[in-house]
C-alpha cells in the first residue's frame, strides 16, 4: 500500500500544457514518482505528447519518446530488447498512450507485444475519443457520447458502439497483469502501480481520464465524474492476475446511470429512449461481470 | 564450406545467406523481423544462427513491418545497435517510420529485397519498393552480387554510425536474382569484422544523467533547420561511403568504388546506367560489343541516395549517349532513376542523348540481347535517327 | 531539487549549436502557466490537516506538501478548482484573480 506521505516531492512532469483540470497530469505524475528516475516514457501521437514536448520546454524530466501513432507496442518492445541485449536492467519501460494509440490504431502493436511477454509497463489513459485532434470517435467512446465526427443530429443520437472491452482483450492474452482504473480514485491507481512495479512481463492498466474539455463539464469536477462513472455501473475497477479477475469495488447498488450522463454537456442531446438503451446496456454488462467473476 | 588461414570461410550461399552473415557479424543487439517473400531466408538463417548459439542479440517476431521498424527504433533509442529486413508491402507498410527513423537520426541498417509492389500481386524483383521511398532520407545502396551484399551490410553500420552521418542505410538487393542464387562467397572472420566495426557506443540515445526528451514536436520556427541538418548529414555521408570503402578494401581486399563504379567507361561514347543485379550482365554484354569495336561502358550506380550528381554532371560531357536503366516506372511520366540523372545533367551544358528503359518489372528478365539492343538505340540516337525517349524493353506487344 | 525552474533557454545561434536530430534536454521550463488561470487556490491553514488529497489529485503538481504549511507554485497553477472540490476539509477555496490586492 502506498505512504503518501513517505512518496518523493519530485515532480517527473511538470509544467505541461494540458486542460485544466485533465485527469492525465495526475496520472502522469503519481505513475513516475513510485517507478522513479530510472523510466523511459513513450508516448505516441496523443494529448499527453503533444502537451508535454513543445520545443523548447520538455516537461517530462526522465528521457521521453514521442513515437508514431500505432507504435506505441513495438517500441516499448524494442526498447525492452535493447536494454535486456546490453545487460541494463533496474529500467523501467513505460507507454503512456490515449484510447485512439491503444484500442484503434495501436492495438496490433500492443498485442503483438504483450504477446511475445516483453518487459514493460503499459498504460492507456482513456478520455473516450482522440481529444487531442479534435474530439473525434474513438472505440472506446461510450454510447450516445456527441463527437465531432459522430455527431448528435436529427438522424442520430451520437455514438452508437458500446466501449470496447480492453480489459478483456488483454485477459485473453493472459498477460501477467492488467487492471482497470480512474483517475477518481489515485489511491487505487498508485496501489496498483506499486504492484506491478515488481512483476515481470508485460503489464497493463486502462485508467478512466476524464475529460473537461471532450466531456464538458466544469474543471474542478474531474474526481466528481470519474465517481459517478464507476458509481452508476459505467465504469468498473478491477485487476487480473494469476489468472484470476479481482473487483476491487463492487458498488451495492448502482446509481441511476442519468446522474452520470446529466453533467456532461457531451451526452445533453440524448432522448429517455437512448438512456433507456445505456440503462439496458449497463445491465447486461453488470449480469455478465457478477457471473464471470463475482460469483 | 572451406575453412581459410585468417578465420574467414568460403561457402556456396545465396544473396539472403549472405545478408545473414553480415548481419552476424556485425553484432546487432536486435533484430526485430517480419518475414516476406523473398527475404524470408534472410529471418530463417539468423534465428538458426540464434538458435544455436553462434550469434547474440535478442530476435523479436514482430507481429508487422511496421512494428519491426518501431522496435529497431525503440532499441536504438536506448543505444542498441538494431538490424531488420523487409521487401515490397512490407517496407510500403513501414513507410511512415522510415521517415521517423530518419529524421531522429537514428543509424539501423535494413536489408531490403527488391520486390514489386502490388496490385497486380506479384513476388518477384523489380525495384519499385525502394525507389518510391527515395525521399525518406535514408542511404540506399544497390548490390550486384552475394559478396557485395554480405560486404555491404558491414559497410553500412561503419557508415550508418560515422559521428558525421547518423543517417539510417537500406541495403538492396534484386528479389530472386539477388537473394535466391547461389554464390561462392568469402565470410570474413568474426575477429577482423570486429576490428572493422567496433562496438556502437551511440551519441543520440537515453542517458539518466542527462535526461533528454527524443522526436519532439519542432514548429515551424524550427523544423526547417532539422530538415536541413538532415539534408547536410546526407552530403557528408559522401565522403564518408568513399572512405569506409577505402578502408573496407584495405582490411578484406574487397572494395566497391563508393557511390558508383564505372566499367569500360574511360572513353565510351554510349553508356547505359544501372542499378542491382543487371550490372553483372550488363559487364558481359559491354566486353562483347568492345570486341566489336564499340566504344561502350557501363555506370554501375551504387548508390541512389545520396545521389552523386557531380559525377553525371561530368559524364554528361563526356559521353554522347546515356540509356538509363529503371525497374520502376513513375506512372505518368518516367523511370525514377532516369529523372535524377536528367536533372543533374540539366547542369552539364553539354547535351548527351538520353533514353530511359523501364525494364525487368515483376521479375521479367534483363536479358544480354535486350542489353545489346539498348546500346544500339543508343548509337542510333548518337547517329540522328529517331528514337523514342521512353522506351518499355520486352514487352509482348 | 524537487520540480523543475524556469530557465532562459538559450536556442541555437547556428547549424553546429542544434542538437543531432530532434531532441531536447528533459526537464526544461520556458515560461509559466499562470496566464491560464481565472482563479486561483488559498489554503486556509487552520482548516488543513495536511490528509495531501490535494497533492495527491493536482493534475500539475504545483502543492508542496515539503513545508511546515502546504505551499503553491503560483507560476504554474491553471486554476483548475479540483483541490478546492476534493479537500474533504473544505480548507481550500477558490478566489477570482483580480480581487488580490497583488
Amino acid at each position: 500500500m502506498v505512504n503518501v506521505r513517505k512518496m518523493t516531492d519530485t515532480e517527473y512532469l511538470y509544467g505541461h500544457k494540458a486542460c485544466p483540470g485533465c485527469g492525465l497530469g495526475t496520472i502522469g505524475r503519481l505513475t513516475l514518482k513510485i517507478l522513479g528516475k530510472r523510466t523511459i516514457v513513450t508516448l505516441p501521437a496523443s494529448c499527453m505528447s503533444t502537451v508535454t514536448t513543445q520545443y523548447p520546454q520538455m516537461n517530462y524530466t526522465v528521457p521521453s519518446l514521442t513515437m508514431a501513432f500505432a507504435g506505441t507496442g513495438a517500441v516499448l518492445t524494442g526498447m525492452s530488447a535493447g536494454l535486456k541485449a546490453q545487460g541494463i536492467t533496474d529500467v523501467h519501460v513505460l507507454g503512456f498512450a490515449g484510447d485512439g494509440g491503444t484500442a484503434d490504431i495501436g492495438l496490433q502493436a500492443l498485442s503483438g507485444a504483450v504477446e511475445r511477454g516483453d518487459d514493460f509497463i503499459y498504460i492507456c489513459y482513456d478520455n473516450e475519443a482522440y481529444m487531442n485532434t479534435g474530439v473525434q470517435r474513438s472505440s472506446l467512446t461510450p454510447i450516445g457520447a456527441n463527437t465531432t465526427n459522430s455527431p448528435s443530429g436529427t438522424a442520430s443520437y451520437g455514438e452508437k458502439k458500446p466501449k470496447k472491452n480492453l480489459f478483456e482483450i488483454m485477459i485473453a492474452h493472459r498477460i501477467p497483469y492488467a487492471a482497470t482504473a480512474s483517475s477518481a480514485y489515485p489511491y487505487d491507481f498508485m496501489n496498483k502501480i506499486e504492484k506491478l512495479k515488481g512483476i515481470k512481463g508485460p503489464r497493463f492498466v486502462h485508467i478512466m481520464c476524464p475529460c473537461p474539455t471532450g466531456w464538458g463539464f466544469a474543471s474542478d469536477l474531474t474526481v466528481a465524474m470519474g465517481k459517478l462513472a464507476v458509481e452508476t455501473g459505467l465504469w468498473y475497477l478491477a485487476e487480473y492476475e494469476n489468472g484470476k479477475v479481482k473487483m476491487n469495488q463492487t458498488p451495492k447498488t448502482l446509481k441511476p446511470v442519468e446522474e452520470y450522463l446529466k453533467g456532461q454537456r457531451r451526452f445533453r442531446h440524448l432522448t429517455e429512449e437512448n438512456i433507456k438503451e445505456i440503462r439496458e446496456n449497463r445491465n447486461r454488462e453488470w449480469e455478465e461481470i457478477k457471473q464471470k467473476w463475482l460469483t | 564450406m572451406i575453412e581459410k588461414e585468417n578465420g574467414s570461410q568460403r561457402d556456396f550461399l545465396n544473396g539472403d545467406e549472405a545478408v545473414a552473415y553480415g548481419a552476424k557479424l556485425c553484432r546487432p543487439h536486435v533484430i526485430p523481423v517480419y518475414p516476406i517473400t523473398p527475404q524470408t531466408i534472410v529471418v530463417e538463417r539468423i534465428s538458426e544462427f540464434i538458435a544455436n548459439g553462434h550469434m547474440g542479440g535478442e530476435y523479436i517476431h514482430v507481429e508487422s513491418e511496421h512494428s519491426a521498424m518501431c522496435a529497431a527504433m525503440g532499441a536504438a533509442l536506448v543505444g542498441a545497435r538494431a538490424f531488420t529486413a523487409t521487401s515490397s508491402q512490407g517496407l510500403a507498410y513501414m513507410h511512415e517510420m522510415l521517415h521517423y527513423v530518419s529524421g531522429s537520426r537514428f543509424p539501423i541498417v535494413m536489408m531490403n529485397a527488391n520486390r514489386t509492389l502490388a496490385a497486380p500481386w506479384n513476388i518477384f524483383g523489380d525495384q519499385r519498393d525502394s525507389l518510391a521511398q527515395r525521399d525518406t532520407g535514408w542511404i540506399q545502396v544497390y548490390v550486384e552480387n552475394a559478396q557485395e551484399a554480405l560486404d555491404m551490410i558491414i559497410q553500412a553500420y561503419a557508415i550508418a554510425e560515422n559521428d558525421a552521418v547518423y543517417t539510417p542505410v537500406m541495403v538492396n538487393l534484386d528479389g530472386y536474382v539477388n537473394t535466391h542464387t547461389y554464390e561462392l562467397v568469402t565470410i570474413p572472420a568474426q575477429s577482423e569484422v570486429d576490428e572493422f566495426l567496433p562496438p556502437f557506443k551511440s551519441k543520440n540515445a537515453i542517458d539518466f544523467e542527462a535526461p533528454r526528451s527524443f522526436c519532439i514536436s519542432a514548429s515551424t520556427e524550427w523544423n526547417m533547420e532539422f530538415r536541413y541538418q538532415q539534408h547536410e548529414a546526407m552530403n557528408r555521408a559522401v565522403a564518408v561511403i568513399a572512405e569506409v570503402d577505402r578502408k573496407f578494401g584495405e582490411k578484406f581486399g574487397r572494395s566497391y568504388g563508393g557511390l558508383l563504379e564505372e566499367y569500360r567507361g574511360e572513353d565510351a561514347e554510349a553508356v547505359l546506367v544501372g542499378m542491382g543485379s543487371v550490372t553483372g550482365t550488363a559487364r558481359i554484354v559491354v566486353d562483347r560489343l568492345r570486341d566489336r569495336g564499340l566504344k561502350v561502358g557501363l555506370v554501375k550506380l551504387r548508390f541512389y541516395r545520396p545521389f552523386p550528381a557531380e559525377y553525371f554532371k561530368a559524364l554528361g560531357r563526356r559521353v554522347k549517349a546515356i540509356g538509363i536503366i529503371d525497374r520502376d516506372l513513375s506512372f505518368g511520366y518516367e523511370g525514377a532513376v532516369a529523372s535524377d540523372i536528367k536533372a543533374a545533367l540539366l547542369g552539364s551544358g553539354a547535351g548527351p542523348k538520353v533514353i530511359n528503359y523501364i525494364a525487368g518489372i515483376a521479375g521479367r528478365d534483363i536479358t544480354k540481347e535486350n542489353l545489346e539492343e539498348m546500346y544500339r538505340k543508343l548509337f542510333n540516337r548518337v547517329q540522328g535517327r529517331e528514337e523514342p525517349e521512353l522506351q518499355f524493353v520486352g514487352m509482348r506487344w | 531539487m524537487a520540480k523543475p525552474q524556469i530557465v532562459k533557454f538559450h536556442f541555437p545561434q547556428c547549424l553546429e549549436d542544434m542538437p543531432l536530430g530532434p531532441s531536447a534536454e528533459a526537464g526544461i521550463l520556458t515560461e509559466p502557466n499562470a496566464g491560464w488561470r481565472v482563479q486561483r487556490p488559498v489554503i486556509d491553514h487552520g482548516k488543513c490537516t495536511k490528509c495531501l488529497m490535494c497533492w495527491v489529485l493536482c493534475p500539475e503538481g504545483v502543492i508542496d506538501k515539503e513545508p511546515e504549511e502546504l505551499a503553491i507554485d503560483l507560476n504554474y497553477c491553471k486554476g483548475c478548482g479540483l483541490c478546492a472540490h476534493e479537500c474533504p476539509k473544505k480548507a481550500i477555496t477558490m478566489i477570482r484573480e483580480g480581487e488580490f490586492d497583488d
